[in-house]
């Protein structure tokens, strides 16, 4: 199945506006890995007929990375930029599958003019389920595995978003198992506040290790985050421990998909 | 002539307090201004149940338990002191027993009780702080003045908790005799439930007098231990007790992911975006002098984050739950708020000492917060959801990381990559943004 992906360039040639922008974000635009959950939620978009259209070539860094390095200048360039795109759109609607993009859109953008409703993709899919829009028919797929959360730290503790992602994993025929620390305990990947583009300061021991060890203590088959820098962080701890083979470290967009036979 | 020592001891004691609660209070406003006067109705449910409630001590139940026992104790026993005031300025015994009757008797008993809960907590405690090796109590910041102050409070709790249960316990075996300088209700026994136990073993069989030397031992005991205790407060972490009320009361409401905007950056920003502005224009009159970017002194923090520093308990939860501290980097949110403090304390001091202009060559950052501190942190807001008296160790980070890129460019070399490509192609790496759309047309 081809992924219908409109612009909103597109959609306003044809004056036509999309009910969502899908803010798809650095990594899932640019980083191989972060491709497929972008791929993912977009099936799930199609399936559900959403309404919604990327700006693509339009779009570019929130600046959230700048902010977090304290470069508010940088920042705010961007910020401006593209808020400017958005309100050219007339842009209501967000919905994005990164937690950083989020965050920086629904959080900082209102301050320098940007008023948008901003949603994660777990909270978009939670609700096309419930609406019934969405059925999970390949329910086995997932049987008898067992999930462990780890909670973004930029949708957890930053915005508070800790059920919808957790809803859609017990929506799964799997058994969620929480790590020592989770939901507002959440332990960090080690990404965030610009850390994901520098090497760490010295210590004895990589931060996306220790959290990766938590996870693998709950022996899971399966490692759920909602953030593609999460992802990029536990998919390496669990190299580390070279488990590649056993623990899977996937996006909850990609677990419904899946479970939607998408 | 007790009365007159008591009279003057209240009024030292009283004065010397508030002097220094106006050197804490004149600190504090040595920050930027910041408005957290909104929202009232929420800034007050906060307190209650944050500061009152200690809801967020919960997260660790033993020792939010035992911390519950003498936070209990001490606001109780405040109403014990209404009485020993009004006893010691009218030379009184006792004023209230009479009149109140069983009510009194269920007051004194509750503070007892309670007194007892809290000597075991302190216990406890102590054995926490000395002897089991809990990590949070080990840390290199915690070394010399803050370990001891953290035993000082617990031993000055002992002698307190020793001063009433003498102090009663004298006073029963004096009354049963006929001979307590208490109204004599022909009741035998003053029925509180600690002290009647416990003053036969203790003190039954001494002499009168000696029994009068020893309750007036208690009495005044008690009373000097509240004053000292009252006014090592503001030296001391302990000081979180009061300023816990407004701290919490004027916490960040807003979700804490987001970072705060910065003003003098949006007007700049503006005029660049801007074709028709003119970048030479000089500013309007009477403008006020720009500020520096960020922080690089803890007077270029908000006011609030100077209140939280005075507010700190040193607790160390925050570290503990510090995922760069937890895998050995220098970084502890609790030093960033002790520094805070000290810095804070010796810019102020040079202030009354030397003026206001005084500058003695130290700065927070560097001498105090080394940059290695600050890019460590991963601004996860994990020290920010622990603290329990809601401070913001993150925000004191953030604005010393912006006078360090913006102010000086000192920015780790990666870094300067990443800032370089999302200026120059929109992404954090070196992609093209015209491939940002590619991933729709690949397999
Ligand atoms: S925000 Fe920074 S200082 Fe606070 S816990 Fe996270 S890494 Fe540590
Ligand atoms: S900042 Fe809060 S959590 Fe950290 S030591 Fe101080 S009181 Fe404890």
């Amino acid at each position: 199945m081809s992924l219908v992906v409109p612009t909103m360039a597109e959609m306003m040639a044809k004056g036509e506006a999309p009910e969502y922008l899908f803010w798809v974000g650095c990594s899932g635009s640019f980083d191989d890995r972060a491709k497929k959950i972008t791929k993912a939620l977009v099936k799930i978009l199609n399936e559900t007929k959403v309404s919604f259209a990327v700006l693509g070539t339009e779009e570019s860094c929130t600046g959230d990375p700048a902010k977090r390095a304290g470069n508010e200048f940088t920042f705010q360039m961007q910020a401006m930029m593209n808020i400017q795109v958005l309100d050219g759109y007339e842009v209501k609607k967000i919905v994005t599958a990164c937690p950083h993009c989020f965050n920086t859109l629904k959080n900082e953008y209102p301050e320098l003019g940007g008023n948008y409703d901003v949603i994660h993709h777990t909270q978009l899919i939670q609700e096309l389920i419930n609406q019934g829009k969405l059925t999970l028919k390949g329910g086995d797929t997932f049987k008898g595995k067992k999930i462990t959360f780890h909670d973004p730290c930029y949708l957890g503790r930053a915005n508070d978003v800790y059920e919808a992602p957790r809803a859609l994993i017990e929506k799964l025929d799997a058994e969620l198992v929480e790590m020592k620390r989770c939901k507002t305990n959440g332990l960090c990947c080690g990404a965030g506040g610009a850390q994901m583009f520098k090497e760490a300061e010295k210590g004895n021991k990589e931060i996306n290790i220790e959290r990766t060890e938590e996870a693998l203590e709950t022996s899971p088959n399966i490692i759920a985050t909602g953030c593609p820098f999460c992802n990029t962080m536990m998919t390496d701890g669990v190299k580390n421990f070279e488990k590649e083979d056993s623990v899977q470290v996937l996006d909850v967009a990609e677990l419904i998909a899946n479970a939607a036979d998408l | 002539m007790g009365q007159i020592i008591f009279a003057v001891l209240l009024a030292a004691g009283l004065g010397f307090f508030a002097w220094n609660v106006r050197k804490v209070r004149s600190n504090i406003l040595l920050g930027r201004d910041v408005d957290r006067s909104d929202n009232k109705k929420e800034r007050w449910k906060t307190m209650l149940l944050v500061a009152f409630g200690q809801q967020k001590m919960f997260a660790r139940p033993i020792p939010a338990l035992l911390h519950l026992a003498i936070y209990a104790a001490f606001v109780i026993t405040q109403i014990e002191l209404i009485e020993i005031f009004v006893d010691g300025l009218s030379g009184e015994h006792r004023i209230f027993r009479a009149s109140l009757g069983g009510f009194y008797t269920f007051m004194i008993s509750f503070i007892e009780i309670l007194s007892v809960a809290a000597l075991i907590a302190t216990f406890i405690f102590l054995i926490r702080r000395n002897l089991l090796t809990i990590p949070r109590f080990r840390m290199s910041e915690m070394n010399g003045w803050p370990k001891m102050d953290g035993n000082m409070i617990l031993f000055m709790e002992i002698i307190l908790v020793a001063c009433i249960f003498t102090m009663n316990g004298t006073d029963e075996v004096l009354y049963s005799m006929g001979a307590s300088h208490a109204e004599n209700l022909g009741d035998g026994s003053m029925n509180f439930t600690i002290s009647s136990l416990i003053a036969e073993p203790l003190f039954g069989g001494m002499s009168e007098s000696s029994l009068h030397t020893l309750e007036r031992i208690g009495w005044w005991g008690h009373i000097i231990m509240v004053f000292a205790f009252l006014n090592y407060l503001p030296y001391s972490k302990h000081f979180h007790i009061v300023l816990a009320f407004p701290n919490t009361y004027y916490s960040n409401l807003e979700k804490k992911g987001r970072f705060t905007n910065m003003e003098s950056v949006t007007n700049e920003v503006k005029l660049m975006m801007d074709p028709t502005a003119d970048p030479f224009a000089a500013p309007p009159e009477g403008a006020p002098e720009p500020q520096r970017f960020g922080a690089k002194d803890v007077t270029d923090l908000t006011w609030k984050n100077l209140l939280d520093s005075y507010t700190c308990t040193e607790c160390g939860r925050c570290t503990s739950s510090c995922p760069a501290n937890l895998t050995g980097k220098m970084l502890s949110p609790r030093k960033i708020m002790m520094d805070t403090r000290d810095r804070l304390v010796e810019v102020g001091e040079n202030k009354r000492k030397h003026g206001a202009d005084y500058d003695d060559g130290k700065t927070l950052l560097g001498d105090y917060i080394t940059e290695e501190e600050l890019w460590a942190c991963t601004s996860c807001n994990a020290c920010v959801q622990e603290c329990p008296v809601n401070i913001d160790p993150l925000s004191i980070i953030v604005d010393l990381r912006r006078y360090l890129v913006m102010e000086e460019s000192k920015v780790p070399t990666e870094l300067t990559g990443m800032l370089t490509n999302i200026e120059n192609n929109g992404a954090p790496w070196q992609f093209s943004p015209s491939d940002r759309l590619n991933w729709a047309n690949e397999e």
